[in-house]
């Protein structure tokens, strides 16, 4: 796999490894929170932690689609598919993510609701023109990189003249989320989390470019390297934060430079400036109501925006109780810190949502990471 | 002219004709299906006598037998057919105990309005496949359920087989300090599927690597009487299958990434999907797992036969109370190969 394969060279992980352990200080750590999950699955994947000193850490974000969607929006599209009888559409991981009252999509599913996997917008959109009879909704999550697909499928739908053919749109924006985690109690006042820099998201980063994270280096002086998702992409990005934080910096530097530009992808960012709009603001597990942190279907495309055509219960259902998903998600605590993990919580009876993805960190620790706990094995004893 | 064509005045037409209700009623159209397809593609002795069952009398030594249901969604895909797979896998799970496989069984339940062409060709796959093998289908079954009730069809296959002495082949087995080897190249079969499903078609030149291994079986088992464990890695993959033997045997595994081989295009492919190949499936490849010093030999006699040609040592079982199989990565870190949770791909056989 030539272009991928590069990516992944043991040789220059190991020169890398050393170079970090040089710079690296060993009077201080270095706590590095990667923004994305795909950071997060890359980290475990490949075992790049073995390959850090001691004193370099890696601090799990909220960049998991799947995970950062609170329970009333799983509720509410089981709903569409149960007392509304659509089909739903939705992408594969969000199928086992716990709803209320110990339901799931997969669950709901099997007891009769028609939910489908689907592998892009457009088998969605194919769904409803096969199926003229039946409303069809899609189910649409992600952070910036998904979004301008959806964007497509509505201006396709809204082209086609397809009538049964609806959004349900829970696009949420990347640095609203960054800002927030920055500005939270527990980090500015309490100094429960420290974090020295970001690993900044590489796919959202392709659409909205590095820009938009200038503000928040300057404001809250941190550095930020935008990263790739490749192993050695991680190692290198590592390496830039530490020598900001070394030399008191805090700039956005941008590894990605493959694919990241300063202004990103204008055609992306037009579609979807055409098709949505913001949201006043928008509750996130884990973080609460966050303003401004999310997209909602322009007025000119509200005839394809499920909330506008069905009538959806607000529901109050909140996490399993002793769920640690909030407090992971802000970097406060770590997988191994919540008594359900390992315990009632693994990927195949998933309790909260960072244990269904594979870019969730719980599951990441779980599936791959858990034969470094001590905590585990003292636990089968 | 004999009886048997004066009951049947016309003949099936399978070019054009579909499977009814009639064809799994006990009646003369299901006599005649039996007939026109089953026994004339089956053709052997046993299924001849036309019983309800197929008596024979058991060699010398253990038997075993094993059952295997069949849900292939497409029915064809490339490097093979639901018919061929439901041969394939039945011979593999009875040989993966050293066995040499003798009878095969197959059950059909058939959906109202599937077409008779497909189920011959399936059928004709399938009696190849057992011909190829050497291992008869003796006897069998057919139902037919109602239009949406099913899927086209589906097969269900048994085996029986008998183990040569001085085998004592189990998932169980596994000792610390033995060493583990996979046939070939993973990942084949299931991305070959992939590549056919409807909604996710994509170019690719890998088929399917459904095949028979009782002749490697035997020929390994002859070199190294001691081999510990047999298994085939179908659905989970490798990683299923190395964690079944070592929550069986409660021992750990260490896996080294880059000796275990497979396909760049596979590779490729998953990468795209999003898999990891070490959970997809395979149909034509087995992991044993011997005593470290019989590996080189075990090696050779694999790498020596049609089907074991891209065999490989992969890693080592050791002492681990947690039954962890672990890897160390081609990118120098070290992780766990867990269990699958969920479902990575339905209905891949």
């Amino acid at each position: 796999m030539k272009y991928v394969d590069e990516f992944r060279q043991k040789d220059i992980a190991r020169k890398l490894a050393g170079d970090i352990a040089r710079a690296a200080d060993t009077g201080r750590s270095y706590n590095i929170m990667e923004f994305c999950g795909g950071h997060t699955h890359a980290i475990f994947r490949y075992g790049v932690q073995d390959l850090m000193p001691d004193n370099v850490k890696f601090v799990h974000g909220p960049g998991c689609p799947v995970c950062v969607l609170p329970i009333p929006r799983i509720d509410a599209a089981i709903e569409l598919a149960d007392r509304h009888g659509a089909i739903v559409c939705t992408y594969g991981d969000m199928m086992r993510v716990p709803a209320s009252k110990k339901n799931s999509l997969i669950k709901a599913k099997a007891a009769g609701a028609d939910i489908r996997m689907v592998y892009s917008t457009q088998d969605a959109l194919q769904i409803a023109r096969d199926t003229p009879e039946r409303e069809v909704v899609f189910f649409a999550i992600g952070f910036e990189t998904t979004t301008p697909p959806t964007a497509v499928a509505i201006k396709v739908a809204a082209a086609e003249g397809l009538k049964n053919f609806s959004v349900f749109c829970n696009h949420v924006l990347t640095p609203a989320a960054i800002s927030h985690i920055l500005q939270s109690p527990e980090l500015r006042e309490l100094g429960q989390v420290s974090i020295d820099g970001f690993l900044g998201p590489s796919h959202v980063s392709s659409i909205i470019g590095s820009a938009p994270y200038d503000f928040f280096a300057e404001e809250f002086q941190k550095p930020v390297v935008i990263a790739g998702f490749e192993p050695l992409d991680v190692m290198q990005s590592a390496l830039m934060l530490i020598r900001q934080v070394n030399e008191g910096r805090y700039e956005v530097e941008n590894e990605y430079t493959r694919v990241v530009t300063p202004e990103g992808n204008q055609i992306a960012k037009d579609l979807m400036a055409e098709v949505f709009t913001l949201r006043r603001s928008f509750e996130w597990r884990g973080l609460g109501e966050v303003p401004y942190s999310a997209l909602k279907i322009a007025e000119a495309y509200g005839d394809w925006d499920a909330e506008k055509r069905f009538e959806i219960t607000k529901s109050t259902g909140a996490d399993v109780k002793g769920c640690e998903c909030p407090a992971i998600l802000r970097g406060v605590k770590k997988p191994t810190d919540c008594k359900l993990f390992g315990t009632v919580c693994t990927p195949d009876n998933p309790q909260g949502s960072c244990m269904v993805s594979s870019e969730g960190s719980c599951a990441a620790y779980w599936s791959f990471g858990r034969f470094r706990m001590d905590r585990v094995k003292e636990a089968a004893e | 002219m004999n009886a048997m064509e004066k009951r049947f005045p016309t003949r099936i037409n399978f070019r054009r004709g579909q499977v009814d209700m009639t064809h799994g009623s006990g009646g003369r159209a299901m006599a005649q299906l039996i007939e026109e397809l089953f026994v004339k593609h089956f053709d052997n002795d046993l299924l001849r006598q036309g019983n309800d069952q197929a008596m024979f009398t058991p060699p010398q030594g253990r038997l075993v037998m094993s059952t295997d249901g069949h849900v292939v969604s497409p029915l064809f895909f490339p490097g093979g057919n639901i018919g061929s797979l439901s041969v394939h896998g039945t011979i593999n799970d009875v040989a993966m105990s050293g066995a040499r496989p003798l009878y095969l069984s197959a059950g059909f339940i058939l959906e109202e309005g599937f077409p008779l062409t497909d189920l011959e060709r399936i059928v004709v796959s399938m009696a190849e496949a057992s011909r190829e093998a050497g291992v008869p289908v003796v006897t069998g079954d057919t139902k037919v359920v109602e239009r949406g009730k099913g899927d086209g069809v589906f097969i269900t296959t048994t085996g029986v087989g008998v183990v040569p002495d001085g085998l004592d082949i189990s998932g169980a087995n596994a000792r610390p300090g033995d060493a583990i080897l996979v046939s070939g190249p993973i990942g084949d079969h299931g991305v070959a599927i992939m590549s056919s499903r409807e909604n996710l078609a994509f170019d690719t030149s890998i088929v399917s690597d459904s095949a028979a291994l009782h002749g490697l079986i035997a020929e390994m088992v002859a070199a190294v009487p001691d081999i510990n464990c047999l298994r085939d890695p179908t659905r989970g993959g490798l990683a299923a299958t190395l964690n079944e033997i070592a929550f069986q045997s409660r021992v750990g595994m260490r896996l080294n990434e880059d000796s275990i081989p497979m396909r760049p295009e596979v590779d490729a492919a998953c990468e795209l999907l999003g898999l990891d190949p070490l959970y997809v499936a395979n149909e034509g490849k087995l992991v044993a797992i011997c005593p470290a010093e019989k590996a080189a030999q075990l090696l050779a006699v694999m790498q020596g036969h049609a089907q074991g040609g891209g065999g490989a040592i992969i890693g080592e079982v050791i002492a681990d109370d947690m039954g962890f199989v672990t890897m160390e990565t081609g990118f120098g870190g070290t992780r766990i190969v867990d269990w699958l949770a969920g479902e990575q791909l339905p209905r891949i056989c």
